[in-house]
């Protein structure tokens, strides 16, 4: 024990090491933080940006939903892209229980009763943007209660990976 | 059949493995080598045992065996002979498969290596590697087995299984998936094999590391030792990770490179880390410094490779890759959770031990300098760590909100996420304080260089980069950033290139070499550190591309009817002519045909294209691609009408400077490899010290 502590080093570079140090980590707080404020977005399932209401309105948020197909349309000479999404659990547990994410953005476009909401983007058309796609849109909520979209993820988990080829599923 | 072998062949690797690691226990705890060499042969048994398990995979693939699950979702009949071999890691099964045999191969070579100055080692590094071995069988043999067949039930449901459930009947399709249309790049074939042995060779340092904390052994020897692996891992992640980049860039057509999706910052993640233990066993060897350090750098890598390898397979984060919904996920946490906990209660165990008496110099010393360097690359991987784990974050830490009314606002359990744009404000400042110390440091001693000895070595390179901004300012640049971050990389690069020079004519003058010569013996004399320093070169390379793209990239897009014009900068595409037809392997194609000039002058003809595949149904993006040193061109058929006549609509991408992206990567990887060669001379005169050396039995 005693050796121990004559091994140590005597202070001089290592203190000036350690303020150096301390000083480039409170600097790299204060930028996560920062960047946290400006940049931080809460992601919502369309249920849970629906219950929000008014509140949210401008707010730049990230939402996830299940592409119907027959309501995208696009206009290639305006770019204008729209089409509705409908409401799927965010929670992977819950979705992994219902039958993992291609059967819930299944269950999601045929089911009806679920809440839709309207997305309008202006871009090329995204290659996977299809039917049964999940979407996670970033983006704010327009005064009209359409969803404008800044930037547009899809995923199409039907094709790979899944646990049976799709022509043969029921 | 051949699939019964291939899972027999698993079971037995597994049952191999288990031996092994007791084997090699209890062998080292009896002191007996008899059990430690036989824990080796089961090691070195391993590698041809997961070659036959390969193959078989390979085998069912190639012959289209759609019988079997995972043959059935990465294969189709119009895939050729080399996309069916590669689909072995085109999915989650494969791909397990896949990063156990290259482990496999990664531990003979260990195995295969002269032990005798280092026998102590030997069990424990059998030890930690078929442990790590034998948690990817057990993913294989228990959840994601790639031998699995398709059953179907009397009702028709289908249902997968090793084995025949009771009343069904086997179930082959006609056809499988097919791979992804966007993973038949090449750039994306090879992504994930160079990513795996990456990851896979950064298990040796940290079996050697924990071999020496185990027997003891606790200088810098297991450092000395594995140098080269870390030099093969670093390679290979590096690489894996560029060419990923290079596959966005060529195949997303979104213009970019690199999007910060938290798959593609899971797989840097360990590279970061990676990259401050390069650097610090540096400091370990020259000064015998930082210890502790070296240990918690090479403990976190593994189990962020680890984590690595799960995240880019499963779907617990939500991203633009294609995620595997599976089982695996508990597994892996507790894999991860048990070797953390296990690695460093055993570094604490040897704590005092490990302690240096070494002062630090003085903050221009080059061990401060490199200890700058390890904090930046760890904090750059806590705010990666940080950015990727947010969403999980957010939600869980909305429990410290409720505990403490007065933070619910902050910790309100509500999912948060962190876009691309989080990390654009974060990073750039770790990249140009990075850029500044790969401008100092070179010229820095160990020990004993302080501000006055910098300053007359560093004078005129720093003089010279000057001249950059000025330039670039006469040339009507204004952007201060952007001017900051070009000065800092024209320092770098020359300070860098200076080094080469100073070195290169002092060994002209002395011994009558012709410069270029003597350039060539310099760095073959130091391999490890010239290699670094055109690894440094090649990151200024890759910097300048990065700077170009995302300070001054410009886009447009527009529909024109043909003939119809779309002027971007200096340049103007004419859209010429359009065809649309189908092609044999079962796609159809729409192919645009753009002249482009150039200040007005006709500089070629771009062909950007858009592919659909039948089969898959999904259209895939090629670019028309014009590369120059100055500047890309990216051209972008988004979308046209049936009759070509009526148009077709653009989107144009001007990427100043990307060039120097990728070539900077070329170089980045060629000074790794330069760095990674054995090294005769050197080895020679150590010998004859009796300095303990062993890196002349290493094997790639």
């Amino acid at each position: 024990m005693e050796q121990a502590v004559e091994a140590r080093p005597r202070f001089g570079g290592r203190v000036k090491f350690i303020i150096g140090g301390l000083l480039i980590v409170a600097a790299t707080i204060y930028l996560i933080i920062s960047s946290t404020r400006a940049n931080a977005q809460y992601f919502f399932t369309i249920d849970e940006l629906k219950e929000r209401g008014q509140s949210v309105i401008g707010q730049n948020v990230r939402i996830s939903g299940a592409v119907i197909g027959d309501s995208i349309n696009y206009d290639p000479k305006t770019l204008a892209l729209s089409f509705t999404i409908a409401n799927v659990p965010a929670d992977n547990k819950l979705i992994e229980a219902q039958g993992g994410l291609a059967a819930v953005l299944h269950a999601a476009v045929t089911d009806l009763s679920r809440t839709h909401m309207d997305v309008l983007y202006y871009g090329p058309k995204p290659d996977l943007l299809r039917d049964e796609a999940q979407a996670i849109i970033t983006g704010h909520m327009g005064e009209d209660n359409i969803f404008q979209a800044d930037e547009l993820l899809l995923k199409c988990p039907t094709k790979y990976e899944e646990a049976v080829p799709s022509q043969v599923a029921p | 059949m051949v699939a019964n072998l291939g899972f027999g062949t698993l079971l037995i690797t597994f049952l191999v493995s288990i031996y092994g690691i007791l084997a090699a226990y209890i062998g080292a705890r009896r002191n007996s080598p008899a059990l430690v060499d036989s824990a080796r042969n089961a090691m070195l048994l391993t590698f041809p045992l997961l070659t036959i398990t390969t193959v078989s995979i390979i085998y069912l693939l190639v012959g289209a065996h759609f019988q079997y699950q995972y043959v059935s979702e990465v294969i189709s009949t119009s895939m050729p002979m080399s996309l069916r071999i590669t689909a072995l890691w085109g999915g989650q099964a494969g791909s397990l498969i896949f990063w156990s045999w290259l482990m496999s191969a990664f531990a003979s070579a260990v195995a295969l290596r002269k032990w005798e100055r280092d026998r102590e080692f030997l069990p424990w590094v059998i030890m930690v590697s078929l442990i790590t071995l034998a948690f990817f069988l057990i993913l294989s043999i228990f959840v994601e087995n790639p031998f699995a067949s398709l059953w179907q039930t009397p009702s028709g449901n289908i249902t997968t299984g090793m084995f025949q459930p009771a009343g069904t009947s086997l179930y082959i399709p006609t056809n499988g998936n097919g791979m992804n249309p966007y993973l038949r790049h090449p750039g994306m074939i090879f992504h994930p094999p160079a990513l795996y042995l990456g990851f896979v060779s950064f298990v040796i340092p940290y079996a050697f590391a924990i071999a020496a904390l185990i027997t003891g052994r606790t200088d810098d020897r297991w450092i000395r030792i594995t140098r080269r692996w870390t030099l093969v891992a670093y390679l290979f992640l590096s690489l894996g990770l560029l060419l990923g980049a290079r596959w966005a860039y060529d195949v997303l057509g979104w213009g970019g490179y690199w999007g910060w999706d938290a798959v593609e910052v899971s797989s840097l993640i360990p590279w970061l880390t990676g990259t401050a233990f390069l650097h610090s066993v540096m400091i370990q060897e020259k000064r015998g410094m930082l210890k502790h350090w070296n240990m918690l750098l090479i403990i976190l890598t593994y189990d962020l490779v680890i984590l690595g390898t799960f995240l880019t397979r499963s779907g617990l984060l939500s991203s633009v890759h294609a995620f595997a919904q599976s089982a695996i996920g508990p597994l892996f946490f507790g894999f991860i959770g048990l070797t953390l906990i296990a690695s460093l209660s055993l570094l604490s165990r040897r704590w005092n031990e490990l302690r240096s008496s070494v002062e630090m110099g003085s903050i221009f010393s080059r061990e401060f300098l490199f200890l700058l360097n390890n904090l930046l690359f760890v904090l750059l991987f806590i705010v990666c760590f940080l950015g990727v784990w947010y969403p999980v974050l957010s939600e869980a830490l909305g429990i410290v909100g409720q505990k403490i009314p007065v933070l619910s606002s902050v910790f309100n359990g509500q999912k948060v996420t962190v876009g691309p744009n989080w990390y654009k404000d974060i990073t750039p400042f770790f990249f140009a304080g990075l850029l500044l110390l790969m401008a100092i440091a070179p010229l820095s001693a160990w020990k004993s260089s302080n501000a006055k000895t910098i300053a007359r070595s560093i004078w005129k390179p720093f003089v010279g980069s000057l001249l950059v901004p000025v330039v670039l300012i006469v040339f009507g640049m204004r952007l201060w950033t952007a001017l900051l971050a070009l000065w800092l990389s024209a320092f770098a690069a020359l300070v860098t290139l200076y080094e080469f020079w100073r070195a290169g004519w002092a060994r002209h003058q002395a011994r009558q070499e012709n410069l270029p010569l003597a350039l060539w013996h310099l760095a073959g004399k130091n391999r490890r550190r010239y290699g670094g320093y055109i690894v440094h070169l090649g990151a200024v390379m890759m910097a300048i591309g990065i700077i170009g793209i995302e300070f001054f990239q410009t886009e447009t897009q527009k529909t024109i009817p043909q003939g119809g014009e779309i002027s971007l900068g200096h340049y103007t595409i004419q859209f010429t002519s359009l065809s649309v037809f189908d092609t044999q392997d079962g796609r159809n194609i729409a192919r645009a045909v753009v002249s482009v000039d150039k200040d007005g002058k006709y500089v070629g003809e771009l062909y950007p294209r858009r592919d659909y595949y039948y089969e898959s149904q999904q259209p895939l993006t090629i670019v028309g691609l014009r590369s120059t040193p100055e500047d890309d061109l990216y051209v972008i058929l988004a979308d046209w009408q049936s009759l070509s006549t009526a148009g077709a609509t653009f989107k144009v991408y001007h990427n100043p400077l990307v060039w120097w992206l990728w070539r900077g990567m070329i170089v980045f990887i060629l000074g790794t490899l330069i760095a990674a060669m054995p090294m005769k001379e050197a080895e020679k005169v150590q010998v004859k010290k009796a300095v303990p050396v062993t890196s002349k039995a290493y094997s790639p």
